[in-house]
């Protein structure tokens, strides 16, 4: 071939250069992601091609098209106050938790190593002792030994006590304030670990910039210098609040009183392990991804001003 | 320093961008700062509230040590107290007493956590930080597309793949062997993703001087990635520990030689009220050991030097 008439590269070709070129890299991928395609991938696909199915985990699924999901938006009351709620948690726990994993470990972050690691202990404690939110029931007992009617007893507020998780008013807040109280988990320690990460030599730069206080100092280094801890901690937030169901089973139950404390898994719960309708607990949880996709998708374009 | 003189110009009067690198290359010395920016009714302010909800956090931990530590007539008390009045260790001898006769060896089943448990921990966080390196930095073609996958991947819920999951487990052949707990857990899609943010901001020139010494892509991962990143796998570590050490298997192990020690220490609870004290102490091992893996991996986050003045 004469160097003239060397051909111009086609777009296939060039692909096919880079892929070759990256060798390292697919080498690099091919461990994890061949186990994640099969663990997770794979899973993942087959769930959404059952929400297409009537399979009730007997009987051969037959294929229904969008039934279960028309069912689950036109006759389905209980989804929609199951909907309704987690929209409320969503709302309120995502970005007050996310302020608060923030907050405290910033605050901690200025703590020299061993009082950091026992604080940082403390605070997340409720995430590593397991099902610590039985504390709860100790708290909320419905008679008048419950620590919450004991005090408000004493402090003559109420005359009789209060059955908190049996009363309709009460169960959805006082449920956010458990969720609240076991926020500081994922986001919380990965925002301590990228906080160890800011380079400290940005700090004096930016002091002598003229920052004057700490929280500019925040502003415009920290939180600039941890945007991806940030946009990591986001996810792992909205996947925590979208997904609130144990702490309602166990304190509210499920079903809970009129449904005060039904949430999107709760109800997909019902479905999926005490029912066995696979199906519609399928559409459920396809439904549950596409709202939390778009929530995501909504979250990292405002974390993208972060620092501006 | 109002005396120090570049030139013809006082030292505060240059760009303070210049200021810095003459700061920072230490031809001028840098200013002592120790504690930078600080108030005193900042540093209160927060501290108390701190202190406040501190209180509030701790209270499992508390009622744990407490109830590990009360005799059979206090933990039946009603109404129920947190601390414990005549503190005794019988839980735990009772608790040792009943492990010494278990279907098989205790020991056994502690064996099996500790290999599903370590394999679960390690495979993960090295194939995920392994994969999270090319994608952090290097561009190829299918990159967007593998990352998105795995953070999308985190949004949906586990109730549900579950059955197929165990469907493909079953198709495999590792049903009722170690791999079928180790190998979906080192597919978890948070691991991946946490360490992929934490390389990101790594500086490229960090890399690309190892590359012009003729490191190969392995030597850079391990030797200058990995390190710099110490934060960020020590904090994966301890979110694996907690979700392996959690497991019980029932799903997939039956053989009782293959259980871990969680599923032998729930059948010791479940003999009823007259074992409340074991359990009690149960739920305190469950949660000290734990405790103890947070507090090993917490206290080495510390700062990584080594990319200090190597921002670009």
């Amino acid at each position: 071939m004469s160097s003239q008439s060397r051909p111009v590269r086609t777009k296939r070709q060039e692909l096919a250069r880079q892929i070759r070129n990256s060798r390292a890299c697919y080498a690099m991928l091919a461990p994890y992601f061949i186990l994640f395609f099969f663990f997770t991938v794979l899973p993942v696909l087959m769930s959404i091609v059952i929400s297409f199915t009537d399979w009730n985990m007997l009987q051969f699924p037959n294929f229904v098209g969008w039934k279960n999901y028309i069912k689950l938006f036109l006759e389905d009351e209980i989804f929609m106050t199951s909907l309704k709620n987690t929209l409320i948690f969503a709302v309120v726990t995502g970005p007050v938790s996310y302020m608060l994993c923030l907050l405290f470990a910033w605050i901690i972050n200025e703590f020299s190593r061993i009082p950091r690691t026992l604080l940082t202990l403390v605070f997340y404690a409720p995430s590593i002792c397991g099902n610590a939110y039985m504390v709860w029931n100790l708290i909320l007992t419905g008679d008048r030994y419950g620590y919450l009617n004991g005090l408000l007893l004493n402090l003559g507020i109420i005359n009789e006590p209060i059955l908190w998780m049996q009363t309709e008013q009460y169960v959805l807040p006082l449920l956010i304030v458990v969720q609240l109280w076991l926020s500081l988990g994922t986001g919380f320690l990965s925002f301590i670990a990228g906080l160890q990460t800011v380079d400290k030599s940005m700090y004096e730069a930016a002091a002598i910039d003229g920052i004057k206080n700490r929280w500019q100092e925040l502003w415009y280094v920290t939180l600039p210098a941890m945007k991806p801890q940030l946009m990591f901690g986001a996810v792992m937030q909205i996947t925590q609040s979208f997904a609130v169901a144990d702490i309602s089973i166990n304190l509210a139950g499920n079903p809970s009183v009129n449904y005060a404390g039904a949430t999107i898994v709760t109800h997909l719960l019902d479905y999926g392990s005490t029912r066995m309708e696979m199906g519609y607990a399928s559409a459920i949880a396809t439904v549950l991804f596409l709202l939390m996709v778009g929530t995501n998708k909504l979250v990292q374009k405002i974390l993208g001003r972060v620092g501006e | 320093m109002a005396e120090k003189r570049i030139g013809q110009m006082r030292f505060e009067e240059l760009p303070p961008s210049l200021q810095k690198k003459l700061r920072r290359q230490k031809i001028v010395p840098r200013l002592k700062p120790k504690k930078l920016n600080r108030s005193v009714a900042g540093n209160t302010l927060l501290f108390f509230i701190m202190g406040v909800c501190a209180v509030f956090m701790v209270l499992p931990l508390v009622m744990i040590v407490n109830n590990a530590l009360k005799p059979l007539d206090e933990l039946y008390q009603y109404p129920p107290k947190i601390w414990v009045r005549n503190p005794h260790l019988e839980n735990f001898s009772d608790l040792f007493t009943l492990m010494n006769d278990t279907w098989v060896p205790f020991s056994r089943y502690l064996m099996n956590t500790i290999i599903i448990t370590g394999a679960g921990i390690l495979g993960h966080v090295i194939i995920a930080s392994l994969a999270a390196y090319p994608l952090a930095k290097h561009k190829f073609p299918g990159k967007n597309i593998l990352f998105s996958m795995v953070v999308l991947s985190m949004m949906f819920s586990w109730t549900v793949t579950q059955i197929p999951q165990y469907a493909i487990i079953s198709w495999m052949g590792i049903n009722n062997t170690y791999l079928a707990l180790i190998l979906p857990a080192c597919a978890y899609g948070m691991g991946l993703y946490l360490m992929k943010q934490f390389m990101e901001p790594l500086p490229d020139s960090l890399m690309e001087s190892a590359r012009i010494e003729g490191c190969s892509e392995w030597g850079i991962f391990w030797k200058i990635v990995m390190p710099n990143v110490k934060p960020a796998w020590l904090t994966l570590a301890i979110f694996q520990f907690q979700s392996m050490w959690g497991n019980t298997g029932s799903l997939f192990l039956r053989d009782e030689q293959l259980k871990p020690m969680q599923f032998a220490l729930q059948q010791i609870t479940a003999g009823g009220a007259a074992r409340a004290g074991a359990a009690a102490a149960v739920t305190f091992i469950i949660a000290a050991v734990p405790i103890a893996f947070f507090l090993m991996c917490q206290s080495s986050v510390l700062e990584t030097m080594t990319t200090s003045g190597m921002k670009d």
